[in-house]
């Protein structure tokens, strides 16, 4: 009987010690944090899934209050944690901007000429390091759909040997933006539908031999735009989404058809 | 004195690897080992528990479970310090030191109740070990965890970029891969007379 109250004793000390302990020292070595943060986390899911691109849901409200995320980047809990998030940093819920990715690439297998049979590892890495890739077009698409494998969402598929994304699936993660070897992919307002579908930096002569759709430089789309939205970036065109009014002029005069809408329905 | 120390640390980390050949700490080395970069961050949290928890350990039983004549709640006893020395010790560092939170923070929970860390400490009793030889081990033997996971991440990351048959893709690769390894590191048995 004695052995029991003293090993007892003895164990249910040692827990009381350490308990009283830790909640001192928790008070000693309290870290102040942003009140934002604990209040962002709360209305988290609590999933650390890892969806928003951030080691946890600690980390990622860390990351809104610093500015390094948006509100709208929980993938989980999408619009409703996105309005609260808004909130509590203080802005209105209708500020709130969604963003999508967007493959900046149109070059499919009927209009883009390859360089070379390829006939190695179903990866766009391991295709871009041989000479660039298989592509004619050293800045297009290898749609070996590294993008897609890697997108927890399944928002990206692979049609016509380039990848296009489902833009109401996407939840702008940007695990895809990280994954592509010729960083086609670009993070965008989601209603700015317009986009010029092309990255070759190649003058308009070798891009036009390349690829039938690739923008060649003849700055038609910045002449006609009414709101000065588009400018010349060396031989390649890109609209300011900020100044972009949706108004579809451009689309209409593009000889390439290399600014276009690039939404996948579902 | 030396030569003692080093063959302890051969023995710790290569013939007697604490996941490879006693088979302990089995969950962190195939749950974090995607990445050498996350591998590295919980092969350093490991070495720093075991070394710490040896020592708090190795003062418990001597000066607390010894006198009570209470050695059979060994078991229960070290996991109530390492927890409660795990969690303190993350408090403080939180507090210190920034960088190293954000390098160790995430990895410390996760192994405070690791059968690895519990496993070093017993071992030291068991061996009778003393004081300062209790800590070394417990450092060489987190060496040792951090070698073979460091080396597991590298095999996965390449596991990657193979062809592997439908049916081993994922899990079952990965435990085959874990067996070689584990096949290979029995070669260093003997290595020390």
């Amino acid at each position: 009987m004695n052995e029991i109250i003293v090993a007892a004793s003895v164990i249910g000390g040692l827990g009381a010690v350490f308990g009283i302990g830790l909640s001192y020292a928790s008070k000693v070595f309290a870290v102040e944090v942003d009140e934002r943060v604990v209040q962002i986390r709360d209305i988290l899911p609590g999933a650390n899934c890892g969806g928003c691109g951030f080691a946890g849901c600690d980390a990622f409200a860390d990351a809104i209050v610093n500015g390094k995320a948006e509100v709208d980047g929980c993938p989980v809990g999408g619009s409703a944690v996105a309005q609260k998030a808004a909130e509590i940093m203080g802005m209105k819920a209708g500020e709130v901007k969604r963003s999508t990715a967007r493959v900046l690439c149109n070059g499919h297998c009927s209009v883009s000429r390859e360089k070379y049979v390829y006939d190695g590892m179903d990866d766009c890495s391991a295709a871009a390091q041989l000479f660039g890739g298989h592509k004619s077009c050293s800045y297009g698409c290898l749609g070996h759909g590294n993008c897609m494998k890697t997108c927890p969402f399944g928002a990206i598929i692979i049609t016509g040997g380039i990848a296009r994304i489902i833009e109401d699936r996407c939840k702008a993660c940007g695990k895809c933006i990280a994954a592509c070897p010729k960083k086609l992919i670009e993070m965008v307002q989601k209603d700015k539908k317009y986009s010029v579908i092309c990255r070759s930096k190649d003058k308009g002569a070798i891009t036009k031999n390349n690829c039938d759709v690739g923008c060649i430089g003849c700055t038609k789309c910045v002449k006609t735009c009414r709101f000065g939205a588009i400018s010349m970036e060396g031989t390649l065109a890109k609209i300011d989404t900020d100044k972009c009014t949706n108004c579809g002029e451009c689309i209409v005069v593009c000889p390439t058809m290399a600014i276009r809408i690039m939404d996948f329905g579902d | 004195m030396i030569q003692a120390i080093l063959t302890a640390f051969l023995s710790a980390v290569l013939i007697e690897n604490f996941v490879l050949v006693r088979f302990l700490g089995i969950c962190p080395f195939l749950g974090v080992s995607k990445k050498i970069n996350t591998a590295l961050g919980m092969g350093v949290a490991v070495i720093f528990v075991m070394a710490v928890s040896s020592a708090a350990t190795w003062v418990l039983q001597e000066f607390v479970l010894k006198p009570f004549k209470i050695e059979y709640l060994q078991t229960i006893g070290f996991i109530l310090v390492i927890a409660a020395l795990v969690q303190f010790v993350e408090m403080v560092i939180q507090k210190t030191s920034k960088q190293l939170y954000q390098a160790l923070g995430v990895y410390l929970p996760l192994i405070t109740t690791n059968c690895a860390v519990l496993g070093v400490c017993i071992i030291n009793i068991q061996n009778g070990a003393n004081f300062i030889n209790s800590v070394l081990y417990g450092t060489f033997a987190g060496t040792g965890f951090t070698l073979a996971i460091v080396l597991f991440a590298g095999i996965r990351e390449r596991l990657e970029f193979s062809e592997i048959p439908e049916s081993l893709k994922g899990f079952p690769i990965s435990l085959i891969a874990a067996s070689l390894v584990s096949l290979a590191f029995l070669g260093f048995q003997g290595l020390i007379k």
